[in-house]
């Protein structure tokens, strides 16, 4: 394997709520390949956006490595980490409060050109015309302001800036959760074309399931500070070997009315647990539909999948021993279908 | 049967710098007994202010009911006084909306809360009102009811918040249900369960739901029927399963194939509406979805008015309706 762009080891970001700690990304591991886009899932309270957001140290990690190529960006000084963010950049969800509405999207664009780059004033205003042809906007649209542009246009531009400086990664964080279906994909295969074009790295963090799919030939589901499941998209969709991710899945609403009314869904119980205090052993086994004695006991072990990935689950090692065969099996074995766990 | 709810020509204008902009144009659709329509637009479409509107709830934004009728259970709600408004809304018409934070005041118990309506509109006593407040949270599935009632909203986590709004909203038994996007602020395991929990008490209260959403998705699992709106216009409305298998409006296959996941099934990507969507200050000539339609024909798709016309699938506002019947069906087919 080539070397990945970007390897996190055990990162942990913990937040001090009072005298309290919550550890809101625990042993979170991955890896993205140059040019990749790793798909990072979870609802809210999951982490994933802490976890993106800790990438490029706009939080800061308690523990971890960041490897960007041979760099560690969690433990680097405060010029070293400015030299850093020029290979590192991020899209936020909302295009109106990410752009500052009182600069132009020439300044805008310009703006990391002139802080990270030796260029020309011609020069740089070549970069921005063809950078804003890049992502569809005319070149003429440089002298206006944010406000003149629709959301989906200054998804657009937040883009553009974000490539200004050819990154290794970037962290996109909601990319399109702001924007109307209609014009959803307009953005997402704009996505698709600037990574072919520049070998840009992607982490997508994201709560759609089905944008994640599209986009990430790889995904990482992540609940309640931890990545409980990973592995090629296909697999992890089709056959889950957790049941969190088998349940998230089947919580997406298709739109098929006919299909709807016969699909066999998990309905989870319960609500998501205080962070503060997450339960012992594996922190699912509260909404978990099969939770055993020993979820409680033990953290579950870490199991390679068949078809690739691991799960988290004791699911694999204890009870029906699954031993990393998908949920899908296992449910039709026990004529397991919609069901609901109390708590 | 007379349905329960019915609108006529409900036309909504509100003042801005462009002048008063018309964001409900004309708009006429049925909710019947016992049953849940969903009316589904994008944002600006004007699917919210529709409903708004419907029940008097528009002045307060500064939006005004410029024409149309709106009759409820045999009686007209356009022009009704607050006094009277005041005794149906809450009382035969329950409502949940997007934030149930900011529904629900941070200051009282959400027994207290659920107990209020239930005095206003019942007269009951103190504690028979309570004691319904505890019934509702338990039909709403809160666990340890009775406690919980003591509880205030920040102690709830938002899928129970949005739980206690409903619980509060069918404190009374509505006839009528209106939920404007209920669940789009949830996470998805939570908004399955919302979306079952309407269902159950739908089916066991017999109430209709007008239901109010962005999302295909959740017309699919929810709906009877469905009402598509654009540019401040119904454009197609029909029964849920014609709907999603031989939708008739362009626009309506350009959301559905637009979706991330009816593109996936279909292995290709999903299909961008080229364009944006259309703006109350300059709507189009003609029909308002032609500048992102791909069946456009120059003239007739362009000028005039395009009129709702009903046949046996429902009710279309396409010129070309009949010319494209294969090509919509085909483009959304499996």
């Amino acid at each position: 394997m080539t070397t990945p762009c970007l390897r996190v080891e055990n990162l942990n970001v913990m937040y001090d709520v009072g005298k309290r700690k919550l550890h809101a990304a625990k042993d979170v591991s991955f890896e993205i390949a140059p040019g990749e886009t790793l798909g990072l899932v979870g609802e809210s309270g999951s982490g994933k956006s802490t976890a993106g957001l800790a990438l490029l140290r706009l939080i800061e990690p308690s523990s971890g490595k960041i490897m960007l190529g041979d760099t560690n960006v969690a433990t680097a000084g405060r010029r070293e980490l400015q030299l850093l963010r020029k290979r590192m950049q991020m899209v936020f969800q909302d295009p109106y409060s990410s752009l500052n509405p009182s600069m132009t999207i020439e300044q805008l664009l310009t703006e990391p050109l002139i802080v990270h780059a030796d260029m020309a004033a011609s020069d740089r205003r070549a970069a921005v015309g063809k950078m804003l042809e890049s992502v569809g906007l005319h070149a003429g649209y440089a002298a206006r302001y944010p406000h003149e542009f629709s959301g989906g246009q200054r998804q657009r531009i937040a883009i553009a800036r974000s490539m200004m400086l050819h990154p290794d990664l970037v962290v996109l964080d909601e990319p399109v959760s702001a924007l109307d279906v209609s014009t959803q994909s307009q953005i997402l295969k704009l996505l698709k074309n600037v990574q072919a074009a520049s070998g840009t790295a992607f982490l997508l963090v994201a709560h759609d399931l089905a944008v994640v799919r599209l986009m990430s030939p790889r995904v990482a589901v992540m609940y309640l500070g931890e990545i409980v499941e990973t592995g090629p998209s296909a697999r992890v969709y089709d056959e889950p070997a957790h049941p969190y991710t088998a349940a998230l899945i089947s919580a997406v609403p298709f739109p098929d009315p006919v299909r709807q009314r016969s699909a066999n869904r998990i309905i989870l119980g319960g609500d998501l647990p205080s962070p503060l205090n997450p339960p012992s052993g594996c922190r699912f086994r509260t909404r978990c539909p099969f939770a055993m004695d020993i979820c409680a006991r033990a953290a579950p072990p870490t199991v390679q999948v068949e078809g690739g990935g691991v799960a988290a689950c004791h699911l694999h090692t204890e009870g029906p021993k699954l031993g990393g065969r998908s949920l899908n099996a296992f449910m039709r074995e026990r004529n397991i279908g919609a069901m609901e766990v109390t708590t | 049967m007379d349905p329960l709810l019915s609108l006529k020509d409900l036309t909504v204008q509100f003042p801005s710098t462009h002048g008063l902009l018309t964001v409900v144009d004309k708009v006429s659709f049925d909710v019947g007994r016992n049953e849940v329509v969903c009316v589904v637009g994008e944002s600006g479409s004007g699917k919210s202010v529709t409903m708004q509107a419907a029940v008097g709830l528009v002045q307060t934004k500064g939006g005004r009911v410029t024409g149309g009728s709106v009759r409820f259970d045999g009686q007209e709600l356009v022009g009704m006084k607050n006094r009277h408004l005041n005794r149906i809304r809450g009382n035969d018409i329950g409502f949940i909306f997007q934030e149930p934070m900011s529904s629900l005041n941070p200051a009282y118990t959400v027994g207290e809360q659920i107990a209020e309506v239930v005095r206003r509109h019942r007269g009951v006593s103190r504690a028979e009102a309570w004691k319904r407040a505890v019934e509702m949270l338990e039909r709403v599935h809160i666990a340890t009811a009775a406690a919980r009632a003591h509880d205030y909203p920040h102690q709830f986590s938002g899928g129970m918040r949005q739980r206690v709004m409903i619980a509060m909203a069918i404190a009374c038994d509505p006839k009528l249900l209106i939920a404007d996007e209920p669940s789009t602020a949830l996470d998805v395991t939570i908004q399955a369960r919302i979306l079952q929990l309407i269902k159950e008490l739908q089916t066991a209260s017999g109430m209709s739901v007008l239901f109010i959403t962005h999302d295909l998705g959740v017309v699919a699992e929810i709906a009877d029927r469905v009402v598509v709106m654009y540019g401040a216009q119904v454009v197609e409305e029909a029964g849920v399963d014609a709907l999603f298998a031989t939708p008739r409006h362009p626009y309506t296959t350009g959301l559905l194939r637009a979706m991330p996941q009816v593109a996936l099934e279909r292995g290709e990507d999903p299909v961008a509406i080229p364009g944006t969507v259309a703006q109350a200050h300059a709507w189009p000539a003609g029909c308002r979805f032609n500048p992102r339609c791909e069946f456009r024909e120059d003239g007739p798709c362009t000028t005039g008015q395009v009129q709702l016309v009903r046949d046996d699938h429902g009710l279309v506002r396409c010129i070309r309706a009949d010319a494209l019947r294969t090509r919509l069906t085909q483009a959304v087919a499996a």
